[in-house]
């Protein structure tokens, strides 16, 4: 068996620097497998997080080569292993142990958003009826696995440190997700434009590219509710209503 | 080396936040008592996202003639009759409920074409029964509650571990924990406590489960004094990856096999028309033709023989490969590009129905499944055995402790269906939560014994003190290797005496394990405290297993290959002696209710 080296970060609460492993390498590995051999052979303590090790529960994130991909699904073939191999934890959140960061930041802001509310059931049993064409396009956004990786690349959360005013591409899926859910009674856009920040988006699609699962997140899910949002923002009608009540929007 | 403790009281305690335990944690906030819930990983990462094929429930959408009746029957003869027969019952009666439940809180099933929640065949479900999202329903799932759960005021504690659990005057007390970021111990004191924590599978080599499945509650359970049951029972599901090496044991799910995907050995016969049991042949297929009008939903067709139950197309797979008939891999072929024979746009279709399995074979194997037969071979799967509970209440048999899902015996009896683990915990979950606060509500407080905590989060941070000590990982893969080689899916006395011996050489490793680096996330600290959980669960599988001289679902006695009667109307039991020592019985089954038998004698 032939080795590859990695040089794997290593370091706590920001603090490190990439340290070099050399393990042997076989068919069909992936990087999370060589930082298993590592870690069992040459390094116990090395922290990471992973779990289904099968692309589907999102928590082996992690820069390769300076790109946010899912360790468990970077195959070693599709590198180039004549070269140390980078694994570093994704850079926009705190730095916690070597590859592990504090995500915790996601959770707190979906917890933001106001949760799914359906209308009254349709049918006399209690349950709805829901054409396949109409939930297809929130399926592909259900999708998700919350690996986080469109939140690591995105710039106004990567560059700008926007986190208090932006939720990022991960909760405008959610978001979307939720607009669009053929049952869904509320309405989100106010809160969207406000306090979640949706107008700091300017499409780069960063966070398209990254996404694992595909989901197009610029196209589908977050250009669809920049549009909605604008429309109800700058709707004649809804600023004659607001200005009455004394509620309008502003630009 | 600082022992310093972080306390924190709940009425409830939930132990596992995948279905099971959100399902749990819900209904016990509902019911109005504080709640909290640990999760060994960040919430939504559980290995219920990995459930792929669907949540079995008699909605009857597809088939009107499927009724809770019929499920109740397909879940007792898919585990050979050792099943729980009262949560088979509730299970049945009550998936439905729970199934539209999830949509009043935002899943997203796909449809039938007027509009209701799509159903799929399934091994061992007699009628098109499992509602699901293409492939990836366990993430829809344990979403869709995650993201109910959130607003219902629990309090959650991610990357928690849980390391013992403690009574005071014959009931549960509390739970002693580490978190894993800093390190630092925390004492749960709590009136009743639910133990949702999954599987053993990390307790095999070739295996579907994640790290987290090292059998942590069944283990503190049966530490505490709870009795364990059923735990010769582990399910080997018939098709996982075999290549490459790295992902051998990632699941395929059974729906390649439901959307009409057939099982070839390396001739390219259909082996599993070769060895049909008794008890299936009135409803199963004796030839191609009518299995493939099966799946196109004809009603009088009975369903083909891939869809026969976990354990036995495991056995066939298994025998294939011994005969010299396998894959180059040592594997068979599951193959569902055959399908463009009898459709148009076959690609499409597989792709639409199993997005997840052509990504995953795309991606790691350079396999593409729409137009290439998939290696496939038995990997390590489910625990049908777990906490010995209370049918209605999932009370265990210690006061205060409830355990629900995997964590749990008795809906599965021998065998389980693929499906009836995702109703399993939806409906046994919120049970648990409902029983568990009431529970709460009659109890006062209680805080365990100061001296019995120091010296468990003494016995956490021994590893420390012997930094030269033993590589934990080292005893962990020498563990794997023994349980896969002597206790796998084909057993034999004399391999499993073997394997007591050296499990006993295993716990004297263990005992000796260091561990280098401080507290802080370090997951050799993490893999040496394990390791008591393996042990403890491995040995209570070799000790049924030895006493189980038949061969029944998921246990395969390769020297008593026959199912015998004598074995038909007890479960194992195990539980902890006076002296720490395991502790072998037999707990019979309770005779059947009448209505019950007679729909069991109904449906033959």
């Amino acid at each position: 068996m032939a080795n590859a080296t990695f040089q794997i970060w290593r370091g706590e609460q920001g603090t490190g620097s990439f340290i070099e492993y050399a393990t042997p390498v076989s068919e069909g590995m992936v990087v999370l497998d060589a930082i298993h051999d590592i870690q069992a052979a040459q390094a116990n303590d090395l922290a990471v997080r992973w779990n289904c090790k099968a692309g589907k529960c999102g928590s082996c994130s992690a820069e390769i080569n300076g790109q946010p991909r899912l360790m468990c699904m970077t195959r070693l073939n599709e590198l180039d292993l004549a070269k140390p191999v980078t694994v570093e934890p994704m850079r926009s959140f705190p730095h916690h142990r070597d590859l592990v960061t504090d995500v915790s930041w996601n959770f707190r802001v979906k917890k933001k958003i106001r949760k799914f509310t359906p209308r009254r059931p349709d049918a006399p049993d209690g349950t709805w009826r829901m054409q396949q064409e109409d939930v297809d396009r929130v399926q592909e956004f259900r999708k998700c696995i919350e690996c986080f990786l469109c939140q690591d690349v995105c710039h106004v959360l990567r560059d700008h440190h926007l986190h208090e005013e932006f939720i990022g591409p991960r909760y405008l899926v959610h978001a979307a997700a939720l607009e669009m859910h053929p049952l869904d009674t509320l309405d989100r856009r106010e809160e969207l434009r406000k306090a979640h920040g949706i107008g700091y988006c300017n499409i780069t699609k960063c966070c398209t590219m990254v996404c694992p699962e595909h989901i197009t997140i610029t196209d589908n899910a977050i250009i669809p509710l920049k549009e909605r949002v604008m429309d109800h923002a700058f709707d004649p009608i809804v600023k004659l209503v607001g200005l009455i009540k004394g509620t309008t929007p502003g630009p | 080396m600082t022992t310093e403790l972080e306390t924190r009281d709940h009425d409830v305690l939930v132990i596992g936040a995948g279905g099971a335990g959100l399902r749990a944690a819900i209904e016990a906030a509902a019911a109005g008592v504080s709640v909290g819930l640990v999760c060994k990983s960040l919430l939504g990462k559980a290995h219920t996202v990995m459930a792929e094929g669907g949540v079995a429930a008699a909605l009857a959408n597809v088939d009107d003639r499927d009724s809770w009746k019929v499920h109740f029957t397909d879940t007792l003869r898919g585990g050979q009759y050792l099943n729980n027969w009262r949560m088979a019952e509730l299970h049945a009666k009550e998936a439905p409920d729970r199934v539209r439940e999830l949509e009043a809180w935002g899943a997203l099933f796909d449809r039938t074409p007027d509009g209701r929640i799509l159903q799929r065949n399934f091994g061992g479900h007699r009628y098109p029964r499992l509602a699901h999202v293409g492939d990836r329903t366990g993430l829809e799932m344990i979403r869709t509650l995650q993201d109910h759960g959130i607003h219902q005021g629990i309090d959650v504690h991610m990357e928690v571990t849980v390391v013992s659990l403690f009574t005071r005057e014959g009931r549960i007390a509390g739970a002693l924990a580490y978190d894993r970021e800093r390190g630092r111990f925390r004492l749960f004191r709590a009136k009743a406590i639910v133990i949702a924590t999954g599987g053993v599978g990390r307790a095999f080599k070739i295996t579907s489960n994640s790290w987290e499945y090292s059998g942590d509650g069944q283990s503190v359970a049966f530490h505490a004094g709870a009795v364990l049951q059923d735990m010769e029972f582990v399910q080997f599901h018939p098709t996982g990856m075999v290549w490459p090496p790295s992902v051998r044991g990632i699941l395929v799910t059974e729906g390649v096999r439901g959307e009409g995907g057939v099982l070839k050995n390396s001739e390219g016969r259909r082996f599993m028309f070769d060895d049909i049991p008794d008890n299936y042949k009135a409803q199963t297929a004796d030839n191609p033709e009518e299995g493939w009008r099966y799946v196109l939903g004809d009603k009088n067709a009975r369903r083909p023989p891939e869809l026969l139950t976990r354990d036995h197309v495991a056995r066939c797979i298994m025998r294939e490969v011994r005969d010299g008939r396998g894959s180059p891999h040592g594997g068979v072929y599951l193959d569902i590009a055959w399908i463009k024979e009898k459709m148009p746009k076959a690609a499409e279709h597989i792709r639409k129905k199993l997005p997840s399995m052509y990504h995953q074979f795309k991606q790691l194997a350079d396999i593409d499944i729409t137009t290439t037969p998939m290696e496939v071979g038995p990997t390590t799967h489910y625990m049908m055995g777990g906490i010995r509970v209370d049918g209605d209440t999932q009370m265990s048999s210690l006061p205060g402790l409830f355990a629900a899902g995997e964590a749990a015996a008795g809906l599965h009896g021998a065998n389980r269906l693929g499906g009836n683990s995702l109703s399993d915990l939806l409906v046994f979950g919120r049970r648990a939560g409902e029983f568990a606060a009431q529970f709460a509500r009659a109890h006062s407080a209680s805080t365990p014994d100061a001296g019995e905590v120091k010296e468990a989060t003494q016995e956490a941070l021994a590893p420390f003190a012997r930094p030269t000590g033993e590589n934990p990982y080292a005893v962990q893969h020498d563990l794997q290797s023994l349980m896969q080689d002597l206790v796998g899916i084909v057993r034999r006395q004399e391999e499993m005496v073997r394997a007591v011996e050296g499990l006993q050489k295993l716990k004297a490793r263990a005992a000796n394990v260091g561990v280098t680096g401080n507290r802080e996330y370090n997951p050799g600290w993490h893999t040496a405290l394990d390791l008591k959980h393996l042990l403890t669960v491995s040995e209570a599988i070799v000790a049924s297993a030895l006493a189980r001289r038949e061969s029944r679902g998921g246990h395969f006695r390769d020297d008593f290959p026959d199912k015998s009667a004598a074995f038909s109307s007890f479960n194992f039991v195990v539980k902890r002696a006076p002296d720490g020592a395991m502790e072998l019985g037999k707990e019979p089954i309770p005779p059947m209710r009448d209505e019950l038998a007679k729909i069991v004698e109904e449906m033959k």
